[in-house]
């Protein structure tokens, strides 16, 4: 919904505006699901299992049960609900057997948390230990042991998986594009590598906890930490065979989701308790811990890449196949595994294409949506490899990147051809080059250098993101006129801090015409209250419920005209409006007041016309197909939003530390509509981005127990970890079908920042890193040219995580 | 046990179990729930509050330690309806997002500013460094710190 004006001409969009959540967060007035304690509420807590495989032989809780204060005990073998998005693959509680470390087999609710916990210390269970399957490599031999046995009986969504029952594979996604043997054979130059992460943890400060009641009838009452109200709806109502009218789930501030809280957590998990205990809430926190074990995490990748290159450098055909590692339940792992099958190129055109990419199950903790949804993860090989394939050939990896770009009239390996308005990925990578001033060391660097005696690289990476999502995926946005004339804006798309609110804001008085003073958009969410949205997720929600905040914002005037009209006397093509009323455009002083006709206008005898004012806006994504499942034609992308990272390192090649110096990142957002959440979101999820290229990632050991489930284990980025220049712009290619030709951004800042650190590594010191994250005994090891250590599933916990760097200002 | 003390100008008396945290305390006894916790292990720095003049993690100590204590927490930054210094140039910098991190962020900031009224960067960052936040990358909230030192580090999206 694009019209072509300048930004100069608009009023908020594109221009400073603030957020309309500081306050309440600012005063600690923000209420979370964590600060919440309803009358006669229950605490719950959870017995994990200390095993990643086990059959589960007896479970005592007579103990337990005798406990003061305790309410309700559940265990997995009185509870027949499956849960699952895409695969309905698992219980609530283990049933039979646990799957990972960690995961739940029984849950107590009782007056007080140590009750609670006092309890589950009584509960005894007895297990027959199993050997796990741990690493998702070793899941795909025809001997390893089956995660899931019965998967030939799950139900799942088969316009989009195929799951293949008797193996650990949970999902095969598919991809051919044109002739891929006979690019190889024109191919001057064919290269092949592997790369490779470990599973990670999103961490949102606030850790995910809800509360819910089972009230008589089952009506059911949720209070939770999560992103997708009308998700958890959903998925629970099909759990539980309930109608999605009894159940109403309420979300008020969230700290932090990043994907963690995309689906459905712990709400079934509170739900059994509290029917159980006749009622009465009950509420869930997981401890940092758990936040690590018992919830799901980003799932690990190995990736293997063969390309065919000719003489001249053009890609001329690709084989690809990516093992990602789902964890013990699907959860959206096997959707990460299809949104990156059809991405999985990156930037680039690739005229001969196989994919295969694979979803496995192993015994570990599971993988869902993260920031990036497998992006981050496969942007690292592929951008490693394209800088690998450029010193193989002996070109500049800038110069390869630019030529092998996607550009207008380009197809994705989906067959979608890439349009002038579709953005320039090819304006990006030359801006972010441009800002490290790359290929070229300055007077000042090489002094420095020499000063040090350490070594400075420069990299650059590109990157492209379009929203996974279902093809028909839809929202709407209700305008409702309160009795002065400002406007409530109610939407399910949630804002836990990424800031759509501030930019739904921007859009419905930029529309409406209206100061931004008189709009309010209603934080905390309510699936009773608020109108349908699918998910808050993928990067979609700027598009899709701009979108439908401006066809909202339409039919309030359209509606506020007609009543106009009426008490004017007047065509409604001869009104216009300002920010207070509704007048005859060819006689201004004749008009009528919004605030008079907010709910019904009342004329002098009495008599009323119109009635409350309320614009609808719906909204659904247009032109998407769901993809061939042999070939993976088809049209996916939403979107696209196209960007890239120039970075500045220096590296001490004698111990293999390294400081990042600078950071430049360019995206093509459309248009920019709040620019300051533009650059917080920019700069929020390179630095998370950063987290995942130097230190982050789950270490096991051989029994597949969790190691490092905590802060000082597992490490994350504080300020001190902040690379000393950072810039962020943006290119503005406007969307056609954007909300004031805008695109998302949300999740884009956080791919590819760890090639691009790779590939400035490289510059400097000529190390070939393929496994991310890069501590620095990794890239010691790799300036040694010494076999990586695979430590993720370890003998010993060795080199497990560094500490934050010092950065040397070295004055 | 009976323990009495000040928190954000107020004198509370009041029973605690001896082997309650100072974080619950404030949140379950006091109602002060603008405090937070994100690891109850002292790593994470959201349960941050300032006691006797000193920022520390409040889920690392006993509210029986608090007996006699002055305490200040978010609830007591602001001045009625009006923001404190640090809380408005976190607003106008865009130094929030989803604001669990905040209140803990903002008493660090509060006992350095304290200390050291011109700090350097440098000196935020180490002020700052036990307070993770997960969504802003940290930039915004040097940025906000720093305009209140007349430092006035500014950051802007650039236009291409």
């Amino acid at each position: 919904m694009f019209d072509d004006i300048k930004t100069e001409d608009l009023s908020y969009v594109g221009k400073k505006a603030g957020r309309p959540d500081m306050l309440e967060k600012l005063t600690g007035e923000a209420g979370f699901v964590s600060d919440m304690i309803l009358p006669g509420m229950l605490h719950a807590q959870v017995k994990k299992s200390p095993h990643a495989r086990a059959r589960i032989k007896r479970i005592d809780s007579a103990k337990a049960a005798a406990l003061p204060g305790v309410r309700a005990i559940v265990t997995g073998d009185e509870l027949d609900v499956h849960i699952g998005l895409y695969i309905v693959d698992k219980f609530i509680l283990a049933k039979g057997e646990v799957r990972h470390y960690g995961e739940a087999v029984a849950a107590v609710a009782a007056d007080s948390l140590e009750q609670a916990r006092a309890a589950i210390e009584a509960i005894e269970v007895e297990y027959e230990i199993l050997p796990p399957v741990l690493h998702h490599m070793d899941a795909l031999k025809s001997d390893a042991p089956l995660v899931h046995p019965d998967l030939g009986s799950y139900s799942y969504v088969a316009a989009a998986f195929t799951p293949k029952p008797g193996t650990n594979i949970a999902n095969h996604t598919k991809l051919r594009k044109g002739n891929v043997d006979k690019g190889f054979e024109e191919s001057a130059y064919v290269i092949e590598r592997e790369y490779s992460c470990p599973s990670v943890q999103h961490v949102p400060m606030e850790t995910h906890v809800a509360i819910v009641q089972w009230g008589k009838g089952d009506k059911i009452s949720i209070w939770t930490s999560a992103q997708s109200p009308f998700t958890v709806r959903n998925l629970f109502a099909h759990a539980f065979g309930i109608s999605h009218a009894n159940v109403r789930v309420q979300i008020p501030y969230v700290g932090g989701g990043f994907g963690g809280k995309a689906g459905i957590g712990v709400e079934p998990l509170c739900a059994v308790l509290s029917r159980k205990a006749g009622g009465k809430p009950v509420k869930f926190q997981a401890s940092r811990e758990e936040e690590f074990s018992l919830l799901p995490c980003r799932s690990a990748l190995t990736y293997r890449i063969k390309t065919g290159v000719s003489a001249e450098g053009k890609i001329l055909a690709q084989h690809m196949t990516m093992y990602w590692d789902s964890g013990a339940y699907a959860d959206y792992a096997v959707n990460v595994t299809r949104a990156s099958g059809y991405s999985a190129s990156g930037p680039y055109e690739i005229p001969n294409a196989w994919l295969d990419a694979y979803t496995i199950y192993t015994n570990k903790p599971y993988g869902t949506a993260y920031r990036g949804f497998g992006h981050v993860e496969f942007h690292w090989a592929v951008e490693r490899h394209m800088e690998l394939i450029a010193a193989a050939i002996g070109m500049d990896p800038l110069e390869f990147r630019l030529k092998n770009a996607l550009r207008p009239g380009s197809k994705t390996m989906t067959g979608e051809e890439i349009l002038a308005s579709t953005g320039n990925v090819v304006k990006c990578i030359e801006e972010a080059a441009r800002r490290i001033n790359y290929g070229t060391l300055s007077d000042a660097e090489k002094a420095r250098e020499k000063k040090t005696g350490w070594k400075i690289g420069k990299g650059v990476a590109a990157l492209q993101k379009a929203p996974a999502m279902p093809p028909f995926t839809a929202t709407a946005v209700v305008l409702k006129m309160n009795e002065d004339g400002s406007v409530l804006v109610n939407l399910a798309l949630t804002d836990y801090g990424q800031g759509t609110y501030a930019s739904i804001r921007q859009i419905v008085a930029e529309t409406l015409g209206f100061p931004l003073e008189k709009v309010k958009v209603a934080f905390e969410n309510d699936t009773d209250r608020d109108p349908y949205d699918w998910q808050t997720v993928a990067s979609k929600g700027l598009l899709l419920s701009g979108n439908a905040a401006i066809l909202a914002a339409e039919d309030l005037i359209k509606n506020a005209y007609a009543v106009a009209a009426e008490a004017l006397h007047a065509n409604v093509r001869d009104l216009g409006h300002d920010g207070e009323r509704v007048y005859l455009k060819h006689h201004p002083d004749h008009g009528v007041r919004f605030a008079s006709m907010a709910v019904g206008l009342a004329l002098p005898n009495g008599n009323g016309i119109g009635g409350p004012l309320i614009g609808v806006g719906r909204y659904i994504a247009q032109g998407l197909s769901n993809l061939n499942k042999e070939t993976g034609e088809g049209n996916p992308a939403l979107d696209w939003t196209f960007g890239a990272h120039g970075m500045i390192v220096e590296v001490n090649e004698e111990t293999g530390e390294y400081n990042v110096l600078k950071i430049a990142s360019i995206y093509d957002v459309g248009r920019a509509i709040n620019p300051d959440i533009v650059r917080g979101q920019a700069i929020g999820g390179m630095m998370q981005g950063l987290g995942t290229a130097i230190c982050e990632g789950y270490i096991y050991d051989q029994q597949g127990r969790l190691l490092n489930p905590s802060f000082t284990d597992n490490k994350i980025p504080t300020a001190k970890d902040l690379p000393l220049e950072i810039e962020c712009a943006v290119v503005e290619t406007p969307q056609i079908d954007g909300p004031y030709g805008a695109r998302g951004v949300g999740e884009h800042s956080m791919i590819s920042v760890a090639p691009a650190l790779g590939n400035a590594i490289q510059k400097a010191t000529g190390a070939e890193i393929t496994h991310m994250p890069m501590r620095f005994e990794d890239v010691w090891r790799s300036i040694q040219k010494k076999e990586p250590i695979d430590n993720w599933i370890t003998k010993s916990p060795i080199g497990s995580c560094r500490s934050a760097p010092e950065l040397r200002t070295h004055e | 046990m009976r323990i009495k003390l000040t928190v954000n100008g107020l004198l509370y008396e009041r029973d605690c179990s001896e082997h309650h945290t100072l974080l619950r305390f404030l949140r379950e006894e006091l109602g002060l729930t603008g405090t937070k916790e994100g690891c109850g292990m002292g790593e994470c720095g959201a349960c941050t509050v300032i006691f006797n003049g000193k920022a520390v993690n409040s889920c690392m100590m006993l509210a029986a330690e608090a007996d006699g204590a002055v305490i200040h927490t978010i609830e007591g930054e602001a001045s009625g309806p009006t923001l404190s210094a640090i809380q408005a140039s976190f607003e106008k910098h865009h130094a929030v997002q989803c604001g669990f991190c905040t209140p803990g962020m903002v008493m660090s900031v509060k006992e350095l500013l304290s200390n050291k009224p011109k700090p350097s960067t440098e000196e935020i960052k180490d002020a700052v460094e036990g307070n993770f936040c997960r969504c802003t990358g940290y930039v915004q909230i040097i940025e906000a710190v720093s305009e209140l030192t007349g430092a006035n580090e500014k950051g802007e999206l650039e236009h291409v």
